[in-house]
Protein backbone atom coordinates (compact mmCIF):
# COMPACT_ATOMS: atom_id res chain seq x y z
CA UNK A 1 0.00 0.00 0.00
CA UNK A 2 1.43 3.37 -1.31
CA UNK A 3 1.96 5.99 1.49
CA UNK A 4 -0.67 8.70 1.20
CA UNK A 5 2.27 10.84 2.00
CA UNK A 6 5.54 10.49 1.80
CA UNK A 7 8.21 13.24 3.07
CA UNK A 8 11.86 12.51 2.22
CA UNK A 9 14.43 14.55 3.78
CA UNK A 10 12.30 17.74 3.12
CA UNK A 11 14.01 21.13 3.22
CA UNK A 12 12.47 24.65 3.16
CA UNK A 13 14.47 28.30 3.57
CA UNK A 14 12.73 31.66 2.96
CA UNK A 15 15.22 33.69 2.61
CA UNK A 16 18.25 32.76 4.46
CA UNK A 17 16.12 31.30 7.76
CA UNK A 18 15.85 27.44 7.16
CA UNK A 19 12.52 26.43 8.45
CA UNK A 20 12.74 22.56 7.48
CA UNK A 21 15.63 20.41 8.01
CA UNK A 22 15.40 17.63 6.68
CA UNK A 23 11.62 16.21 7.15
CA UNK A 24 11.06 12.47 6.94
CA UNK A 25 7.90 10.90 7.39
CA UNK A 26 4.88 8.50 6.69
CA UNK A 27 1.02 8.66 6.63
CA UNK A 28 -0.56 5.81 5.57
CA UNK A 29 -4.42 5.90 3.68
CA UNK A 30 -7.12 6.07 6.74
CA UNK A 31 -4.80 7.64 9.33
CA UNK A 32 -4.99 10.66 11.10
CA UNK A 33 -1.75 12.17 11.61
CA UNK A 34 -0.98 14.79 14.32
CA UNK A 35 1.80 17.16 14.36
CA UNK A 36 2.69 19.37 17.21
CA UNK A 37 5.37 21.42 18.48
CA UNK A 38 5.89 25.13 19.85
CA UNK A 39 5.19 27.90 17.02
CA UNK A 40 7.94 28.40 15.03
CA UNK A 41 8.94 24.41 14.92
CA UNK A 42 7.86 24.52 10.98
CA UNK A 43 4.78 22.18 10.99
CA UNK A 44 2.69 24.86 9.54
CA UNK A 45 5.54 25.00 6.64
CA UNK A 46 5.52 21.68 6.33
CA UNK A 47 1.77 21.26 6.02
CA UNK A 48 1.32 23.86 3.10
CA UNK A 49 4.21 22.27 1.03
CA UNK A 50 2.05 18.88 1.26
CA UNK A 51 -0.36 20.90 -1.22
CA UNK A 52 2.63 22.98 -2.70
CA UNK A 53 1.47 26.44 -1.56
CA UNK A 54 5.21 26.11 -0.09
CA UNK A 55 7.48 25.06 -2.29
CA UNK A 56 10.29 22.52 -1.17
CA UNK A 57 14.56 23.20 -1.52
CA UNK A 58 15.33 20.36 -1.01
CA UNK A 59 14.02 16.28 -0.65
CA UNK A 60 10.94 14.74 -2.19
CA UNK A 61 7.62 14.90 -0.97
CA UNK A 62 5.00 12.11 -2.08
CA UNK A 63 1.13 12.17 -2.26
CA UNK A 64 -0.70 8.72 -3.14
CA UNK A 65 2.86 7.93 -4.89
CA UNK A 66 3.10 11.14 -6.95
CA UNK A 67 5.64 13.67 -6.33
CA UNK A 68 4.65 17.10 -5.58
CA UNK A 69 4.90 20.12 -7.60
CA UNK A 70 7.12 18.32 -10.20
CA UNK A 71 7.47 15.42 -12.76
CA UNK A 72 10.56 13.48 -12.39
CA UNK A 73 12.31 11.90 -15.84
CA UNK A 74 15.15 10.04 -15.56
CA UNK A 75 17.11 12.02 -13.03
CA UNK A 76 15.64 15.34 -14.10
CA UNK A 77 12.89 17.61 -12.09
CA UNK A 78 10.71 19.44 -14.38
CA UNK A 79 8.57 22.25 -12.76
CA UNK A 80 4.60 20.87 -12.86
CA UNK A 81 2.78 23.83 -14.48
CA UNK A 82 0.05 25.74 -12.49
CA UNK A 83 -2.81 24.05 -13.71
CA UNK A 84 -0.80 21.05 -12.91
CA UNK A 85 -0.92 21.77 -9.63
CA UNK A 86 -4.15 23.03 -9.34
CA UNK A 87 -5.15 19.62 -10.65
CA UNK A 88 -3.38 17.70 -7.73
CA UNK A 89 -4.77 19.93 -5.44
CA UNK A 90 -8.41 19.14 -6.37
CA UNK A 91 -7.96 15.98 -4.60
CA UNK A 92 -6.35 17.74 -1.40
CA UNK A 93 -8.34 19.41 1.18
CA UNK A 94 -7.19 21.90 3.48
CA UNK A 95 -9.12 23.83 6.20
CA UNK A 96 -6.87 27.13 7.82
CA UNK A 97 -6.58 28.59 10.97
CA UNK A 98 -8.42 31.82 9.65
CA UNK A 99 -10.74 30.05 7.99
CA UNK A 100 -10.68 31.99 4.71
CA UNK A 101 -14.37 31.42 3.83
CA UNK A 102 -14.93 33.56 1.25
CA UNK A 103 -16.58 36.43 2.77
CA UNK A 104 -19.22 37.82 -0.30
CA UNK A 105 -21.09 34.40 -0.43
CA UNK A 106 -22.82 32.68 1.67
CA UNK A 107 -22.34 29.18 3.53
CA UNK A 108 -24.06 27.21 1.08
CA UNK A 109 -21.77 29.55 -1.71
CA UNK A 110 -19.02 28.53 -0.32
CA UNK A 111 -19.23 25.04 -0.45
CA UNK A 112 -20.46 24.95 -4.00
CA UNK A 113 -17.79 27.30 -5.30
CA UNK A 114 -14.82 24.94 -6.30
CA UNK A 115 -17.35 22.26 -7.89
CA UNK A 116 -19.11 24.45 -9.57
CA UNK A 117 -16.23 26.55 -10.91
CA UNK A 118 -13.30 23.44 -11.20
CA UNK A 119 -15.44 20.33 -11.68
CA UNK A 120 -17.84 22.18 -14.13
CA UNK A 121 -20.39 20.70 -11.65
CA UNK A 122 -24.61 21.71 -12.81
CA UNK A 123 -25.03 24.11 -9.82
CA UNK A 124 -28.35 22.88 -8.76
CA UNK A 125 -26.61 19.26 -7.94
CA UNK A 126 -23.61 21.21 -5.86
CA UNK A 127 -26.43 23.37 -4.02
CA UNK A 128 -27.71 19.94 -3.24
CA UNK A 129 -24.24 18.34 -2.34
CA UNK A 130 -23.58 21.49 -0.31
CA UNK A 131 -26.39 21.48 1.26
CA UNK A 132 -26.37 17.87 2.81
CA UNK A 133 -22.24 18.78 3.62
CA UNK A 134 -23.70 21.90 5.07
CA UNK A 135 -26.11 19.23 7.32
CA UNK A 136 -23.59 16.92 8.26
CA UNK A 137 -21.35 19.75 10.01
CA UNK A 138 -24.57 20.49 11.83
CA UNK A 139 -25.19 23.79 9.86
CA UNK A 140 -28.36 23.00 7.68
CA UNK A 141 -29.85 25.93 9.13
CA UNK A 142 -27.22 28.36 8.19
CA UNK A 143 -26.54 27.79 4.51
CA UNK A 144 -28.24 31.12 3.78
CA UNK A 145 -25.50 33.11 6.04
CA UNK A 146 -22.43 35.15 5.14
CA UNK A 147 -19.78 33.90 6.98
CA UNK A 148 -19.90 37.80 8.70
CA UNK A 149 -22.73 36.16 10.46
CA UNK A 150 -21.34 33.16 12.00
CA UNK A 151 -19.45 32.33 14.70
CA UNK A 152 -16.07 31.04 14.54
CA UNK A 153 -16.36 28.02 14.89
CA UNK A 154 -19.64 27.59 12.40
CA UNK A 155 -17.15 29.19 10.09
CA UNK A 156 -14.76 26.67 10.60
CA UNK A 157 -17.29 24.13 10.05
CA UNK A 158 -18.09 25.87 6.47
CA UNK A 159 -14.61 25.78 5.89
CA UNK A 160 -14.32 21.87 6.55
CA UNK A 161 -17.33 21.31 4.58
CA UNK A 162 -16.44 23.52 1.86
CA UNK A 163 -12.59 21.19 1.47
CA UNK A 164 -15.15 18.16 1.36
CA UNK A 165 -16.98 19.23 -1.18
CA UNK A 166 -14.20 18.67 -3.43
CA UNK A 167 -14.63 14.93 -2.32
CA UNK A 168 -10.48 14.48 -1.07
CA UNK A 169 -8.64 11.80 -0.62
CA UNK A 170 -6.24 13.70 1.81
CA UNK A 171 -7.32 16.42 4.43
CA UNK A 172 -4.88 18.85 6.01
CA UNK A 173 -5.69 21.05 9.09
CA UNK A 174 -3.71 23.84 9.94
CA UNK A 175 -4.90 24.74 13.37
CA UNK A 176 -8.21 24.56 12.87
CA UNK A 177 -9.11 25.15 16.39
CA UNK A 178 -6.73 28.11 17.78
CA UNK A 179 -8.58 30.99 16.50
CA UNK A 180 -12.02 29.80 18.09
CA UNK A 181 -13.00 30.98 21.76
CA UNK A 182 -12.93 27.69 24.08
CA UNK A 183 -16.48 27.07 24.15
CA UNK A 184 -16.68 26.81 20.12
CA UNK A 185 -13.56 24.16 20.15
CA UNK A 186 -15.71 21.23 20.73
CA UNK A 187 -18.48 21.36 17.49
CA UNK A 188 -15.16 21.73 15.27
CA UNK A 189 -13.18 18.57 17.05
CA UNK A 190 -16.31 16.53 16.76
CA UNK A 191 -16.75 17.09 13.07
CA UNK A 192 -12.81 16.37 12.27
CA UNK A 193 -13.61 12.93 14.88
CA UNK A 194 -16.80 12.27 12.31
CA UNK A 195 -14.37 12.35 9.40
CA UNK A 196 -11.56 10.43 11.42
CA UNK A 197 -13.93 7.67 11.81
CA UNK A 198 -15.35 7.87 8.19
CA UNK A 199 -11.99 6.30 7.26
CA UNK A 200 -10.33 10.14 5.80
CA UNK A 201 -7.03 10.67 5.47
CA UNK A 202 -6.42 13.64 8.16
CA UNK A 203 -3.19 15.47 8.82
CA UNK A 204 -3.35 17.66 11.35
CA UNK A 205 -1.35 20.22 13.01
CA UNK A 206 -2.82 21.37 16.44
CA UNK A 207 -2.61 21.50 19.84
CA UNK A 208 -4.84 20.00 21.02
CA UNK A 209 -3.48 17.55 22.71
CA UNK A 210 -6.84 15.69 23.80
CA UNK A 211 -8.08 15.19 20.31
CA UNK A 212 -4.20 13.91 19.08
CA UNK A 213 -4.70 11.43 22.18
CA UNK A 214 -8.28 10.28 21.39
CA UNK A 215 -8.81 10.49 17.57
CA UNK A 216 -4.54 10.34 16.10
CA UNK A 217 -3.14 6.88 15.27
CA UNK A 218 0.29 8.38 14.33
CA UNK A 219 1.91 11.20 16.46
CA UNK A 220 4.91 13.29 14.96
CA UNK A 221 6.42 16.26 17.87
CA UNK A 222 8.40 18.83 15.67
CA UNK A 223 10.75 21.48 17.22
CA UNK A 224 13.31 23.70 15.04
CA UNK A 225 12.63 22.05 11.80
CA UNK A 226 13.31 18.67 12.48
CA UNK A 227 11.05 16.05 13.84
CA UNK A 228 12.40 15.40 17.66
CA UNK A 229 9.81 12.24 18.63
CA UNK A 230 7.42 10.26 16.88
CA UNK A 231 4.93 7.26 17.33
CA UNK A 232 1.51 6.70 18.64
CA UNK A 233 -0.05 9.32 20.24
CA UNK A 234 -0.81 7.72 23.65
CA UNK A 235 2.64 6.40 24.12
CA UNK A 236 4.26 9.83 23.30
CA UNK A 237 2.15 12.20 25.34
CA UNK A 238 1.93 10.41 28.29
CA UNK A 239 5.83 8.60 28.28
CA UNK A 240 8.31 11.38 26.10
CA UNK A 241 11.29 10.08 25.42
CA UNK A 242 12.71 13.63 24.69
CA UNK A 243 13.78 16.34 27.46
CA UNK A 244 12.34 18.56 24.69
CA UNK A 245 9.57 16.67 24.04
CA UNK A 246 8.60 17.19 27.87
CA UNK A 247 9.64 20.58 28.32
CA UNK A 248 6.64 21.44 25.24
CA UNK A 249 4.15 18.66 26.86
CA UNK A 250 4.87 20.04 30.60
CA UNK A 251 4.00 23.56 29.54
CA UNK A 252 0.72 22.53 27.21
CA UNK A 253 -0.64 19.70 29.18
CA UNK B 1 -8.43 45.73 56.90
CA UNK B 2 -11.51 48.83 55.54
CA UNK B 3 -9.57 52.10 55.70
CA UNK B 4 -11.84 54.25 53.85
CA UNK B 5 -15.38 54.03 55.34
CA UNK B 6 -16.84 56.70 53.38
CA UNK B 7 -16.17 55.65 50.23
CA UNK B 8 -19.02 53.62 48.59
CA UNK B 9 -17.80 50.24 47.74
CA UNK B 10 -19.85 48.36 45.15
CA UNK B 11 -21.69 46.38 47.81
CA UNK B 12 -23.31 49.66 49.29
CA UNK B 13 -25.11 50.03 45.61
CA UNK B 14 -29.15 48.98 46.03
CA UNK B 15 -29.28 45.46 43.76
CA UNK B 16 -30.49 48.15 40.70
CA UNK B 17 -33.60 47.37 39.08
CA UNK B 18 -35.98 48.37 41.37
CA UNK B 19 -38.87 50.83 40.51
CA UNK B 20 -37.48 52.15 36.73
CA UNK B 21 -35.19 55.27 38.06
CA UNK B 22 -36.38 58.19 37.10
CA UNK B 23 -35.81 59.16 32.98
CA UNK B 24 -33.38 62.18 32.80
CA UNK B 25 -35.03 65.60 32.03
CA UNK B 26 -32.01 67.47 31.73
CA UNK B 27 -31.70 71.29 29.62
CA UNK B 28 -29.82 70.70 26.66
CA UNK B 29 -26.79 72.58 26.13
CA UNK B 30 -27.34 75.49 23.55
CA UNK B 31 -24.96 76.16 20.71
CA UNK B 32 -24.88 79.86 20.44
CA UNK B 33 -22.05 79.54 18.20
CA UNK B 34 -24.05 77.64 15.86
CA UNK B 35 -26.35 80.16 15.73
CA UNK B 36 -24.23 83.15 14.92
CA UNK B 37 -22.49 81.12 12.25
CA UNK B 38 -26.06 80.39 10.29
CA UNK B 39 -26.30 83.82 10.76
CA UNK B 40 -23.40 84.60 8.57
CA UNK B 41 -23.25 82.12 6.42
CA UNK B 42 -26.71 83.22 5.15
CA UNK B 43 -25.89 86.75 5.23
CA UNK B 44 -22.63 86.54 2.65
CA UNK B 45 -25.10 84.02 0.58
CA UNK B 46 -27.36 86.65 0.72
CA UNK B 47 -25.18 89.06 -0.57
CA UNK B 48 -23.59 87.05 -3.00
CA UNK B 49 -27.13 86.26 -4.60
CA UNK B 50 -28.12 89.93 -4.90
CA UNK B 51 -24.70 90.42 -6.04
CA UNK B 52 -25.47 88.26 -9.23
CA UNK B 53 -28.38 89.16 -9.71
CA UNK B 54 -27.65 92.69 -10.27
CA UNK B 55 -24.70 92.06 -12.45
CA UNK B 56 -24.76 92.71 -16.31
CA UNK B 57 -26.13 89.61 -17.02
CA UNK B 58 -29.32 88.43 -18.97
CA UNK B 59 -30.42 85.50 -16.32
CA UNK B 60 -33.30 85.03 -18.69
CA UNK B 61 -30.99 83.52 -21.13
CA UNK B 62 -30.42 80.47 -19.12
CA UNK B 63 -34.45 79.11 -18.95
CA UNK B 64 -34.50 79.98 -22.63
CA UNK B 65 -31.80 77.73 -23.79
CA UNK B 66 -31.90 75.39 -21.21
CA UNK B 67 -33.17 72.75 -23.10
CA UNK B 68 -32.33 73.59 -26.59
CA UNK B 69 -31.42 71.05 -28.96
CA UNK B 70 -27.78 71.64 -28.97
CA UNK B 71 -27.46 71.96 -25.61
CA UNK B 72 -29.14 68.58 -25.09
CA UNK B 73 -26.93 66.67 -27.58
CA UNK B 74 -23.91 68.23 -25.44
CA UNK B 75 -25.15 66.90 -22.63
CA UNK B 76 -25.75 63.24 -24.35
CA UNK B 77 -22.11 63.63 -25.97
CA UNK B 78 -20.54 64.12 -22.54
CA UNK B 79 -22.50 61.59 -21.20
CA UNK B 80 -21.32 59.29 -23.78
CA UNK B 81 -18.23 59.90 -23.68
CA UNK B 82 -17.95 59.64 -20.06
CA UNK B 83 -19.62 56.45 -19.81
CA UNK B 84 -17.11 54.81 -23.02
CA UNK B 85 -13.85 56.51 -21.66
CA UNK B 86 -15.13 55.48 -17.92
CA UNK B 87 -15.35 51.61 -19.38
CA UNK B 88 -11.96 51.78 -21.08
CA UNK B 89 -10.32 53.06 -18.13
CA UNK B 90 -11.81 50.32 -16.03
CA UNK B 91 -11.18 47.54 -18.12
CA UNK B 92 -7.69 49.21 -19.03
CA UNK B 93 -6.93 49.67 -15.27
CA UNK B 94 -7.89 46.09 -13.89
CA UNK B 95 -5.82 44.66 -16.84
CA UNK B 96 -2.81 47.10 -16.24
CA UNK B 97 -3.65 46.14 -11.94
CA UNK B 98 -3.06 42.59 -12.97
CA UNK B 99 -0.08 42.45 -15.10
CA UNK B 100 1.98 44.94 -13.16
CA UNK B 101 0.83 42.73 -9.95
CA UNK B 102 1.76 39.19 -12.18
CA UNK B 103 4.57 37.55 -11.23
CA UNK B 104 5.94 37.89 -15.05
CA UNK B 105 8.45 40.25 -15.82
CA UNK B 106 7.67 41.00 -18.74
CA UNK B 107 3.93 42.24 -17.81
CA UNK B 108 4.49 44.05 -15.10
CA UNK B 109 7.60 45.95 -16.58
CA UNK B 110 5.24 47.20 -19.64
CA UNK B 111 2.27 48.08 -17.26
CA UNK B 112 4.71 50.12 -15.25
CA UNK B 113 5.64 51.97 -18.35
CA UNK B 114 2.27 52.09 -19.81
CA UNK B 115 1.53 53.83 -15.53
CA UNK B 116 4.58 55.76 -15.98
CA UNK B 117 4.46 57.62 -19.27
CA UNK B 118 0.08 58.44 -19.53
CA UNK B 119 -0.01 59.22 -15.45
CA UNK B 120 3.05 61.53 -16.32
CA UNK B 121 2.07 63.91 -18.92
CA UNK B 122 -1.38 66.25 -18.59
CA UNK B 123 -4.60 64.93 -19.98
CA UNK B 124 -4.89 67.95 -22.35
CA UNK B 125 -1.34 67.18 -23.41
CA UNK B 126 -1.99 63.65 -24.77
CA UNK B 127 -5.11 64.98 -26.39
CA UNK B 128 -3.60 67.88 -28.52
CA UNK B 129 -1.46 64.66 -29.31
CA UNK B 130 -3.63 62.07 -30.41
CA UNK B 131 -5.15 65.00 -32.44
CA UNK B 132 -2.05 65.37 -34.84
CA UNK B 133 -0.96 61.77 -35.08
CA UNK B 134 -1.67 62.10 -38.23
CA UNK B 135 1.91 63.73 -38.75
CA UNK B 136 3.25 60.57 -37.51
CA UNK B 137 0.79 58.26 -39.31
CA UNK B 138 -1.09 59.53 -42.79
CA UNK B 139 -2.55 56.16 -43.10
CA UNK B 140 -3.98 53.37 -41.02
CA UNK B 141 -4.16 50.17 -42.67
CA UNK B 142 -5.37 47.37 -40.97
CA UNK B 143 -5.12 44.60 -43.84
CA UNK B 144 -8.38 43.58 -45.72
CA UNK B 145 -10.55 45.23 -42.86
CA UNK B 146 -9.92 48.59 -42.89
CA UNK B 147 -7.88 51.23 -44.81
CA UNK B 148 -8.14 54.78 -44.26
CA UNK B 149 -6.40 58.10 -44.13
CA UNK B 150 -6.01 59.30 -40.76
CA UNK B 151 -7.30 62.31 -40.47
CA UNK B 152 -10.62 60.76 -41.65
CA UNK B 153 -10.39 57.73 -39.50
CA UNK B 154 -9.27 59.93 -36.40
CA UNK B 155 -12.48 61.91 -35.66
CA UNK B 156 -12.85 64.16 -32.55
CA UNK B 157 -15.05 61.24 -31.08
CA UNK B 158 -12.24 58.75 -31.36
CA UNK B 159 -9.57 61.07 -30.65
CA UNK B 160 -11.44 62.23 -27.38
CA UNK B 161 -12.29 58.37 -26.33
CA UNK B 162 -8.60 57.39 -26.64
CA UNK B 163 -7.36 60.73 -25.46
CA UNK B 164 -9.50 60.35 -22.08
CA UNK B 165 -9.97 56.41 -21.53
CA UNK B 166 -6.07 55.55 -22.07
CA UNK B 167 -5.52 58.21 -19.49
CA UNK B 168 -7.88 56.92 -16.91
CA UNK B 169 -6.83 53.37 -17.70
CA UNK B 170 -3.23 54.61 -16.06
CA UNK B 171 -5.39 55.79 -12.91
CA UNK B 172 -7.48 53.13 -12.56
CA UNK B 173 -4.13 50.41 -12.77
CA UNK B 174 -3.06 52.12 -9.36
CA UNK B 175 -6.51 52.16 -7.71
CA UNK B 176 -7.35 48.81 -9.05
CA UNK B 177 -4.10 47.71 -7.60
CA UNK B 178 -4.57 49.03 -3.90
CA UNK B 179 -7.78 46.89 -4.44
CA UNK B 180 -6.31 43.53 -5.12
CA UNK B 181 -3.58 44.31 -2.82
CA UNK B 182 -6.37 44.61 0.37
CA UNK B 183 -7.73 41.14 -0.27
CA UNK B 184 -6.43 39.15 2.27
CA UNK B 185 -3.93 36.73 1.09
CA UNK B 186 -5.44 33.89 2.59
CA UNK B 187 -8.19 34.02 -0.23
CA UNK B 188 -6.13 33.06 -2.43
CA UNK B 189 -5.11 30.53 -0.95
CA UNK B 190 -8.12 28.82 0.04
CA UNK B 191 -9.28 28.83 -3.76
CA UNK B 192 -5.96 27.76 -4.66
CA UNK B 193 -5.68 25.03 -2.69
CA UNK B 194 -9.22 24.61 -3.68
CA UNK B 195 -8.07 23.50 -7.00
CA UNK B 196 -8.95 27.17 -8.46
CA UNK B 197 -6.72 28.35 -10.95
CA UNK B 198 -5.22 32.15 -11.29
CA UNK B 199 -7.73 33.56 -13.54
CA UNK B 200 -10.87 31.96 -11.63
CA UNK B 201 -8.91 32.82 -8.13
CA UNK B 202 -9.04 36.46 -9.55
CA UNK B 203 -12.70 36.44 -11.42
CA UNK B 204 -14.24 34.71 -8.68
CA UNK B 205 -12.57 35.40 -5.33
CA UNK B 206 -10.64 38.08 -5.28
CA UNK B 207 -12.09 41.02 -7.57
CA UNK B 208 -15.24 40.70 -5.80
CA UNK B 209 -13.56 41.39 -2.74
CA UNK B 210 -11.57 44.26 -3.95
CA UNK B 211 -14.60 45.75 -5.87
CA UNK B 212 -15.20 47.25 -1.98
CA UNK B 213 -12.13 48.94 -2.25
CA UNK B 214 -12.49 49.70 -5.78
CA UNK B 215 -15.43 51.57 -6.07
CA UNK B 216 -15.86 54.34 -3.92
CA UNK B 217 -12.51 55.82 -5.70
CA UNK B 218 -14.07 54.96 -8.79
CA UNK B 219 -16.82 56.90 -8.32
CA UNK B 220 -14.89 59.60 -7.91
CA UNK B 221 -13.34 59.35 -10.99
CA UNK B 222 -16.38 59.29 -12.77
CA UNK B 223 -17.30 62.34 -11.41
CA UNK B 224 -14.12 63.51 -12.55
CA UNK B 225 -14.20 62.73 -16.00
CA UNK B 226 -17.35 63.77 -16.54
CA UNK B 227 -15.74 66.99 -15.81
CA UNK B 228 -12.49 66.28 -17.88
CA UNK B 229 -14.66 65.73 -20.73
CA UNK B 230 -14.91 69.44 -21.00
CA UNK B 231 -11.01 69.65 -22.00
CA UNK B 232 -12.52 67.57 -25.53
CA UNK B 233 -13.56 70.95 -26.72
CA UNK B 234 -10.18 71.51 -27.67
CA UNK B 235 -10.29 68.72 -30.49
CA UNK B 236 -13.38 70.00 -31.69
CA UNK B 237 -15.87 67.21 -29.92
CA UNK B 238 -19.20 68.54 -29.53
CA UNK B 239 -19.47 67.87 -25.93
CA UNK B 240 -21.55 70.02 -23.54
CA UNK B 241 -19.18 72.87 -23.01
CA UNK B 242 -18.65 73.43 -26.77
CA UNK B 243 -21.98 73.64 -27.60
CA UNK B 244 -22.65 76.26 -24.98
CA UNK B 245 -19.82 78.06 -25.91
CA UNK B 246 -21.27 77.89 -29.11
CA UNK B 247 -24.25 79.40 -28.69
CA UNK B 248 -23.01 81.80 -26.25
CA UNK B 249 -20.84 83.25 -29.59
CA UNK B 250 -23.74 83.30 -32.00
CA UNK B 251 -26.39 84.22 -29.18
CA UNK B 252 -24.32 87.11 -27.38
CA UNK B 253 -24.68 85.24 -24.55
CA UNK B 254 -21.49 84.03 -23.09
CA UNK B 255 -21.52 84.23 -20.28
CA UNK B 256 -24.49 83.05 -19.44
CA UNK B 257 -23.91 79.79 -21.31
CA UNK B 258 -21.21 79.06 -18.76
CA UNK B 259 -23.35 78.99 -15.90
CA UNK B 260 -25.98 77.17 -17.94
CA UNK B 261 -23.40 74.98 -18.74
CA UNK B 262 -22.00 74.65 -14.94
CA UNK B 263 -25.63 73.86 -13.67
CA UNK B 264 -25.77 70.71 -16.38
CA UNK B 265 -22.52 69.57 -14.70
CA UNK B 266 -23.93 70.05 -11.49
CA UNK B 267 -27.13 68.36 -12.10
CA UNK B 268 -25.03 65.08 -13.64
CA UNK B 269 -22.57 64.81 -10.73
CA UNK B 270 -25.63 64.85 -8.51
CA UNK B 271 -27.31 62.00 -10.30
CA UNK B 272 -23.45 60.41 -10.53
CA UNK B 273 -22.84 60.46 -6.65
CA UNK B 274 -26.26 59.02 -5.58
CA UNK B 275 -25.69 56.01 -8.54
CA UNK B 276 -22.25 55.57 -6.46
CA UNK B 277 -23.67 55.21 -2.95
CA UNK B 278 -25.87 52.48 -4.17
CA UNK B 279 -23.16 50.66 -6.43
CA UNK B 280 -21.17 50.92 -2.80
CA UNK B 281 -23.74 49.74 -1.01
CA UNK B 282 -24.35 46.68 -2.97
CA UNK B 283 -20.37 45.72 -2.98
CA UNK B 284 -20.79 45.98 1.17
CA UNK B 285 -22.48 43.08 1.32
CA UNK B 286 -21.15 39.78 3.26
CA UNK B 287 -18.72 42.59 4.35
CA UNK B 288 -20.68 43.56 7.26
CA UNK B 289 -23.35 42.40 8.88
CA UNK B 290 -26.40 44.52 8.12
CA UNK B 291 -26.29 46.82 5.02
CA UNK B 292 -25.93 50.95 5.49
CA UNK B 293 -29.57 52.33 5.51
CA UNK B 294 -30.72 53.95 1.76
CA UNK B 295 -30.65 58.00 2.06
CA UNK B 296 -34.73 57.25 2.31
CA UNK B 297 -34.68 54.99 5.14
CA UNK B 298 -32.19 57.89 6.74
CA UNK B 299 -34.31 60.14 6.25
CA UNK B 300 -37.42 58.49 7.62
CA UNK B 301 -35.28 57.53 10.53
CA UNK B 302 -34.21 61.08 11.06
CA UNK B 303 -37.75 62.54 10.97
CA UNK B 304 -38.93 59.73 13.51
CA UNK B 305 -36.04 60.27 15.82
CA UNK B 306 -36.54 64.23 15.35
CA UNK B 307 -40.53 63.73 16.43
CA UNK B 308 -40.17 60.75 18.89
CA UNK B 309 -38.77 62.71 21.75
CA UNK B 310 -41.72 65.25 21.50
CA UNK B 311 -43.84 62.00 22.03
CA UNK B 312 -42.16 60.19 24.36
CA UNK B 313 -39.97 62.38 25.90
CA UNK B 314 -40.66 61.76 29.86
Amino acid sequence: MTAMVKAEGVHKSFGHIEVLKGIDLEVAPREVFCLIGPSGSGKSTFLRCINHLEKINAGRLYVDGELVGYRQRGDKLYELKDSEVALKRRDIGMVFQRFNLFPHMTAVENVMEAPVQVKGEAKAVARERALKLLDRVGLSDRAGNYPSQLSGGQQQRVAIARALAMEPKLMLFDEPTSALDPELVGDVLDVMRGLAEDGMTMVVVTHEMGFAREVGDSLVFMDGGVVVESGNPRDVLTDPQHDRTKAFLSKVL
Amino acid sequence: MTVDIDKTGPEDTPPTPKAGPEAIKAIPVRHYGRYVAAVVAIALLASIVVAFSQGKINWGAIPENFFDPRILEGVGNTLLLTGLSMAIGIVGGILLAVMRLSKNPVTSSIAWFYIWFFRGTPVLVQLIVWFNLGLVFEFINLGPFYKNEWSDFMTPFLTALLGLGLNEAAYMAEICRAGLLAVDEGQTEASHALGMSHAKTLRRVVIPQAMRVIVPPTGNEVINMLKTTSLVSVVQYSELLRQAQDIGQTSGAPVEMLFLAASWYLIMTSVLSVGQYYLERYYARGSSRSLPPTPLQRIRATVFSVRRPKGVAA
